[in-house]
Parts: C-alpha cells; sequence; structure tokens
C-alpha cells in the first residue's frame, strides 16, 4: 500500500511540474499575475508530493517491505536502522529519488523566499525548473521506477553493498545533490533571463545567495566524499581523479568561476554575457555528472546501473537541456547590454584572470574524463586516464591562479594599481619566502617542488591575512580602533579571508601528505612491533567478533611513542554474510593535524597477518581547508548586503526576504 | 587604453591560457595515458618490457602463490591466453581466484608482468567492466559469469535466513 501510495504521489508530482512548467510562462507573456503565481502554489505541491514519495520509500526501507524490488535487492532486515534509511539513496533508483527531491526542495524554496524577485523572472524560473523536475520524474518513473513490487515475495534482502554501510554513506550524497542541484536555480535564473531578453546587475543579486549556497553544499560533499574514500578504501588515498569525482569537481570548478564573475556583475554591471554562460554551464556541467555516474557509462563503485535505456534516457535529457539552453544562449546573448568598462589591471581584471583559469582547469578535467570514452567510442581502444595527466595539466594551472590570489582582493574595481598591491603583499611575499628557505634547509636532498608548494600556499594565506589587516587598518592604527574597523568589516569580507586561506590550508596538506607520507607494509604476528615514522605498532592479539549483520577479525594494537603509550588502535576486516564480501574498516590516530593509518590485507598461514601502516603527516589540513572555504562562504551567505540591498520590484514595497 | 586595446589584451590573454592548457594537455596526453590488454592481446601485440599498461582478465584458478614478504603470483586469463603476474602488497578486499581483475604494471624482461597496482573497482557481479568487454569481445564470455555471482548472493542469503531462523 505505501509503495502504491509513493508511486502515485510521484505521479501527481510529475503532474504538477508539467502544469507549473506551463502555464506561468503563459503568465509571463501575457503579464497574467493570476497564471504566474500558479508556479508559487505548485512548486510548494510538488515539493509536498515529492516529500511524501520520498518519505514513503524510506518507510518501506525502515519496515524492510522485501515486496518491493529495491528493498528486497539493498536492504536486510538485519541491517543497523540507519544504513536502513542511508541505503534509501544507496542505489540508483534511492538515489534519483533524493535528487529529484532535492530539485523539488529548491523549486520550493525559491517559492517561497522569492518574494523580492520580479513576479515574471520568478514565474519563468520555476518554469524552467520545473522543466527539468519533469524529465527526471519521467526518468524515474520510465526506467527507474524505486517502487516495482516483485511477484512472490523473498524473506530476506540481498543487503547493501557493505562498502555503502558507513555513516559517510548519510552525509555524503544529500550534500553531494544539494550542491549539484543546487546550481540548477542558477541554471533556471539564467534561461528565464535569456527568455525575457533582460538582465542587470540585480539579477547577479538576486543569483549569488543560491548559487553560494549551491557551492557550501557542493564544497562540503566533495571533502566528505574524499574523507570517505580515505578511510573507507584502506589504501589511505583520498582523491583518485576517478571520473565520478571529476564528475563533481568540474561543477565545483565552474560554479567557483560563477561565484566570482556574479560579484563583477553585481558590483560593476560588466561580463553579464560571461556570467550567463557560466550560470549555464556549471549546471549542465551537474547535469554531465548525473549521466556519468547514474548511466553506468564508468567503470566505478559508484556505478550501480548497468540497465542502457537508463543511459540513453539521461543523455537525451542531457543534450535537450545543454543544447537547448546553449541554443538559447546563442539567439538571445547578443541582445544583452554590455556594461562597466575596466582597465586589465584592476579587481575586474583579476576575476576575469580567476575565471579564466578555473574554466581551463575545469576544461583540462573534462578532456581528462571524457577523452577514454570518446576515444573507446570512435577506435575501440582502452585507455586510462589518470593522476600523472592530471598532475601535469591541472596542477600548473592552478599555480597562477594562485599566485594572483592574493593580489585580487587588493586591487581597486574598475582600476587598480599593481605597485600598491605589491607592496601591501611584502609582508606576505617574505613570510613565504621564510618558509620555503626554511623547509628548504629542512629538508636537504628532498624534493624542491614541496618547499615551493608550501611557500605558495602561505603567501594565499597570508595575503588573505593581509587583506584583513589592510582594511582595519592593523598596526596603523590603535589596535582598539582596529579591533573595531574589523568588527564593523562586512562579512562578505570575513568570508573572502576564511575562503582563500581555507585554499592555502588545503593546498598545505596536499603538499605534507603526498610528499612526506610513510608507508610500511608487512606481516606481523602477535607480540611484533612494527615502527613507523617515530611511532612504534605492538600487535596485542587478532580477535573475531560477530557484528550485526557481518563477522569481523579485529587486530588490536597498542602505539607508544619514545616508549610511552599513546593509544590503542583496531583496524578491522569484515564479512558480509549476504553479499559474501568483504570491507577493510582502517583504524585512525590523529596527532594534531597528522594522522595514523592502520588497515589490514589477508591473513598469512603462520598465524600473522598483512598489515599497511600509514603516517600521512598533516593530512586533516586536506579536508580543514574545504570546511574552512564552506565557513567563509556560510559567513558571505549571511551578510546583510545580499539581502537587504536587493533591490526591490518597483511595486512591491514590503520587507525583503532572507535568501537562505 | 582605448575600448578596443583593452578588449585585445583580455582577448590575447585568454588565447595565451588556452593555448597553455592545450599544450599541456596534448603534452601529457602523450606521455601519461596507459592502455588496456587483455593477455591475449599482449602475446598478439608484442608490447615491449617496461611499457606501462593495464592487464586485465580472470584470475586463474589454482594460480595464486603467496610467497615471503606479502609477494603474490598470479596468472591472469581471458579464455585463450594467460600471463603470470607479480604483486607486491596486500590485495584488495574483493580478489579472488575465477573473478575478473585489473592490473596496472608493466613486464619485466622475462615476460612476466610486474604489477604495482591491482584495481578493486569491481560492480556488485564482481566483474570490472573492461574485463567483461574484452571477454564478450572474444567470444569468451559466459552469460553466467553475472548470474553465478546473484545466484551466490541468493544462496548466501538463503543460508542467513536459515542461520536466524536457528538462533530464533
Amino acid at each position: 500500500m505505501i509503495a502504491e501510495a509513493g508511486h502515485y504521489a510521484l505521479v501527481l508530482a510529475l503532474g504538477l511540474a508539467l502544469i507549473q512548467s506551463v502555464v506561468p510562462m503563459i503568465g509571463a507573456r501575457t503579464h497574467d499575475v493570476a497564471l504566474m503565481n500558479v508556479a508559487r502554489s505548485t512548486a510548494l505541491a510538488q515539493l509536498l508530493f515529492v516529500g511524501l514519495s520520498f518519505l514513503a520509500l524510506v518507510t518501506l526501507h525502515v519496515t524492510s517491505d522485501f515486496s518491493v524490488t529495491n528493498v528486497y535487492e539493498n536492504s536486510h532486515s538485519l541491517k543497523p536502522l540507519i544504513y536502513k534509511i542511508t541505503g534509501v539513496w544507496g542505489n540508483h533508483e534511492g538515489s534519483m529519488l533524493l535528487w529529484v527531491s532535492i530539485l523539488a526542495l529548491f523549486g520550493g524554496l525559491v517559492a517561497v523566499f522569492g518574494g523580492n524577485l520580479p513576479l515574471t523572472l520568478r514565474a519563468n524560473a520555476l518554469a524552467v525548473q520545473a522543466w527539468v523536475s519533469s524529465a527526471f520524474y519521467l526518468f524515474i518513473l520510465l526506467t527507474s521506477n524505486p517502487f516495482l513490487r516483485i511477484a512472490n515475495p523473498p524473506l530476506e534482502g540481498r543487503d547493501l553493498n557493505p562498502v555503502l554501510q558507513d555513516p559517510g554513506l548519510a552525509v555524503h550524497p544529500p550534500l553531494l545533490y544539494l550542491g549539484y542541484v543546487g546550481f540548477s536555480i542558477s541554471f533556471s535564473f539564467a534561461v528565464a533571463a535569456l527568455i525575457e531578453g533582460r538582465i542587470d546587475a540585480a539579477w547577479a543579486r538576486w543569483v549569488r545567495p543560491w548559487t553560494l549556497m549551491a557551492w557550501i553544499f557542493l564544497t562540503l560533499g566533495i571533502a566528505m566524499g574524499s574523507y570517505w574514500a580515505y578511510y573507507e578504501l584502506g589504501w589511505g588515498g583520498w582523491w583518485f581523479w576517478d571520473p565520478v569525482e571529476n564528475a563533481s569537481l568540474m561543477p565545483w570548478l565552474a560554479g567557483t568561476a560563477l561565484l566570482h564573475s556574479a560579484v563583477v556583475m553585481e558590483k560593476r554591471n560588466a561580463l553579464k554575457v560571461w556570467t550567463m554562460l557560466l550560470a549555464i554551464l556549471t549546471f549542465s556541467l551537474s547535469l554531465l555528472g548525473t549521466f556519468l555516474v547514474r548511466s553506468g557509462v564508468l567503470t566505478s563503485v559508484h556505478a550501480f546501473a548497468t540497465d542502457p535505456t537508463r543511459g540513453v534516457f539521461i543523455l537525451l535529457i542531457l543534450c535537450l537541456f545543454i543544447g537547448g539552453s546553449l541554443a538559447l544562449y546563442a539567439w538571445r546573448a547578443s541582445s544583452l547590454k554590455q556594461g562597466g568598462l575596466f582597465a586589465p589591471i584592476s579587481r575586474e581584471g583579476a576575476l576575469v584572470l580567476n575565471n579564466l583559469l578555473l574554466t581551463t582547469a575545469c576544461a583540462t578535467v573534462f578532456v581528462g574524463t571524457l577523452y577514454p570514452l570518446a576515444l573507446e567510442v570512435l577506435t575501440g581502444e582502452r585507455i586510462s586516464v589518470g593522476a600523472p595527466f592530471f598532475n601535469l595539466t591541472f596542477a600548473p594551472l592552478f599555480v597562477p591562479l594562485l599566485l594572483a590570489l592574493p593580489f585580487g582582493p587588493m586591487l581597486a574595481w574598475k582600476r587598480g594599481d599593481m605597485v600598491a598591491a605589491a607592496q601591501r603583499l611584502y609582508a606576505a611575499g617574505i613570510a613565504a619566502l621564510v618558509t620555503m628557505a626554511v623547509l628548504w634547509a629542512w629538508t636537504r636532498g628532498g624534493a624542491a617542488f614541496a618547499p615551493l608548494a608550501i611557500g605558495l600556499a602561505v603567501f594565499v594565506i597570508a595575503g588573505s591575512l593581509s587583506d584583513l589587516a589592510e582594511r582595519c587598518m592593523l598596526f596603523r592604527v590603535p589596535l582598539s580602533v582596529a579591533l573595531r574597523r574589523a568588527r564593523g568589516l562586512p562579512r562578505a569580507t570575513w568570508g573572502t579571508v576564511f575562503a582563500h586561506a581555507g585554499v592555502g590550508i588545503a593546498l598545505i596538506g596536499i603538499v605534507c601528505e603526498s610528499t612526506w607520507n610513510t608507508e610500511l607494509i608487512t606481516t606481523l604476528k602477535p607480540g611484533d612491533v612494527a615502527k613507523v615514522a617515530g611511532y612504534e605498532m605492538k600487535l596485542d592479539d587478532i580477535a573475531q567478533r560477530q557484528g550485526p549483520n557481518f563477522r569481523e577479525m579485529v587486530v588490536h594494537f597498542t602505539v607508544s611513542e619514545g616508549g610511552r603509550v599513546i593509544g590503542a588502535m583496531a583496524p578491522s576486516k569484515r564479512n558480509f554474510t549476504t553479499r559474501a564480501a568483504s570491507t577493510t574498516e582502517a583504524a585512525l590516530m590523529s596527532r594534531g593535524a597528522s594522522q595514523l593509518y592502520a588497515s589490514l590485507g589477508e591473513p598469512s598461514a603462520n598465524g600473522g597477518i598483512a598489515v599497511r601502516i600509514y603516517h600521512k603527516p598533516m593530512v586533516l589540513l586536506i579536508w580543514f581547508g574545504p570546511l574552512l572555504m564552506a565557513f567563509g562562504g556560510f559567513l558571505s551567505l549571511t551578510d546583510r548586503r545580499l539581502r537587504v540591498g536587493a533591490p526591490k520590484p518597483a511595486k512591491a514595497s514590503r520587507a525583503l526576504q532572507p535568501a537562505e | 587604453m582605448t575600448r578596443r586595446q583593452r578588449r585585445l589584451t583580455m582577448i590575447g590573454g585568454a588565447l595565451l591560457v588556452l593555448g597553455i592548457a592545450v599544450a599541456l594537455v596534448l603534452n601529457a596526453l602523450r606521455d601519461s595515458i596507459v592502455f588496456f590488454s587483455t593477455p591475449v592481446m599482449v602475446a598478439e601485440k608484442h608490447i615491449p618490457a617496461g611499457k606501462r599498461f593495464r592487464l586485465g582478465g580472470l584470475v586463474e584458478p589454482g594460480s595464486v602463490v603467496r610467497g615471503e614478504h606479502l609477494k603474490v603470483t598470479f596468472k591472469v586469463s581471458d579464455g585463450s591466453a594467460s600471463l603470470p603476474v607479480t604483486y607486491k602488497g596486500i590485495l584488495p578486499d574483493l580478489f579472488r581466484e575465477g573473478q575478473g581483475v585489473v592490473a596496472e604494471g608493466a613486464l619485466d624482461s622475462a615476460g612476466v608482468f610486474e604489477a604495482d597496482t591491482v584495481l578493486a573497482k569491481h560492480d556488485e557481479t564482481y566483474m570490472p567492466k573492461e574485463v567483461a568487454d574484452a571477454l564478450k569481445k572474444q567470444g569468451h564470455w559466459k552469460d553466467d559469469y553475472g548470474e553465478n555471482a546473484k545466484k551466490a548472493g541468493d544462496e548466501k542469503a538463503a543460508e542467513a535466513r536459515q542461520g536466524k531462523s536457528v538462533t530464533q
């Protein structure tokens, strides 16, 4: 009954989306307020019904109703409750349902908080949003229905892929989808603006909070996914340049560019045509990511789907939306008036450089991800493009980006003074050079690359801090005045400082981890001691344990440093009976920002066990950096200028709504 | 600067960055991509020793020998040819005899494939896609590869059910 209700609710949501995709548009054409307002009610009703449909699937999973194919294939009655819930999106059908639910959620948010938007823009944007929803509802209903029943219900389910039975699954996909799908808002606004043929600085001000929100979620989602892979897969890697990872990195790069170009558009009314294009491209890359992951064209732990009809369907959606929006762009963009002249050396110029480098970096990731697919289609030859490719293309493009980063905020709008900016960055430059020299001396004989890269990171961090110091006139006025000035700075400025410093911090983590990582792979017997990076790990015993739906072998280590015991580590290997699969559960011990990492291999014949022990210096900074970036984004989002300053539509005079 | 000069500066800068990026990509594509082969393709193509490639196929049943210091040797076969592989380290969780595997490395002078990475990226049927495609192409694909894995899962489910009724 619940399955049928969930299915029915989804069909109703499709119906509502179809109405929403046509009626408000007619309203916007004929200036009929009643028709335009249909968008608002249908968006909310759609959210309600998709929400119900999603809840129905959650209920089916929680109650282990194995008469539903989706539950039978991905659940097990003995599975812990949290994995029964997260297992809802740990499979193709359920994750698509989560995708459309989040799409509807964003539509609903625009409907509720879009009170300050011009009526036609809101109507058109919600209609475009509904086109996307309709396409994906059809996709789910026609090719990936999660509510299908089995004629002869089995007594027990086949359990969820053991790798996915982890708290990471509770957080990573929803965050990632909030990011991916959140970019649909900027897409819808761009297409709506192109349809209307009218666009101004106010547009950027309306769109920026939504873009920022999506960007924050995507940043967190990618970082979370990376940390999950790091501790779950058992070999301590945190980024593999896997096509699925690239699929989330591309919208992030384009979205980061969009955030920056929207600033130029808002402040200076320039780069309008380019910002439109970025808004379209960012969501197109999100759709491409969905296609790559969901169609099963890639070999990956994420590609559960191997049904070709699904791939073709998503490919159609992809071509329709990307092709359609780009055609519309080509047709209408030339009619948009350009404004706001600026010199190459200016804040705008710096942001253009940022955009140029980010989109080019994005393009290299695109080539590296899709070239193997294209080559296979054309010649049948199979190749793999891995880390070496991206190290040779992506990294060189990020070096000038990071070098230029501290200069951007120091330059004035319209026409900047490079010499003055460089003078203000004196301290940061010296800090970077000193860091390089010290590291160079300390790691004599080591790679020259690491001190240089860390110096660059220090330059980025110190550069952001000196921007802050400049703005509150630290050391030039009494400290109390400087502090008062700091408090008075707009939150967006603080946000910029945190986000930019986050980039530098992540870079330090990346460089330290990849340069000074120590690895030890060996066979140990109870009583043996392994020595890694100054730590001694004594293997105490090897024990067996029964979990809810698995058996595990746990190995207990006592870790000591210089003869003093500092803690215990217990990596394990789990055997999931239902799927006849095993997973490796690594044990982690944090020492400051560094970590000790232990994971298990096969037991050997003589009573020992193969273990893999790593010491990863500064590894936590890799994820702390993105956290800081997201925090910076959040600070900007709470900036009052982003909401109160938004221009009011001519006739409405009521208080403006926050855009969160 | 006039409007025209400014525009030219911008376009020039953009082209410069794009040019550098294209050069980087072409250079990287020449040097750092890795081709995929099956044992029979290795025999036909005479891949020189030391050239990196990815080897895919099935782990030949009974061929896995574990030696000292985590050394493992096994044979990868695709039905018509097989190739000995050595690897030192911990094999992925899903590595097992009779199942598909993808290893990355190079041939040594004796014609043994020295793998430095063994990939564990399997879907739920324990068959890497490259391997499945290659086997299909060479006509060695048996439809029951995927089915067997499913059946195994079902049998296990049945066992688990029995286990459950016992404990109750």
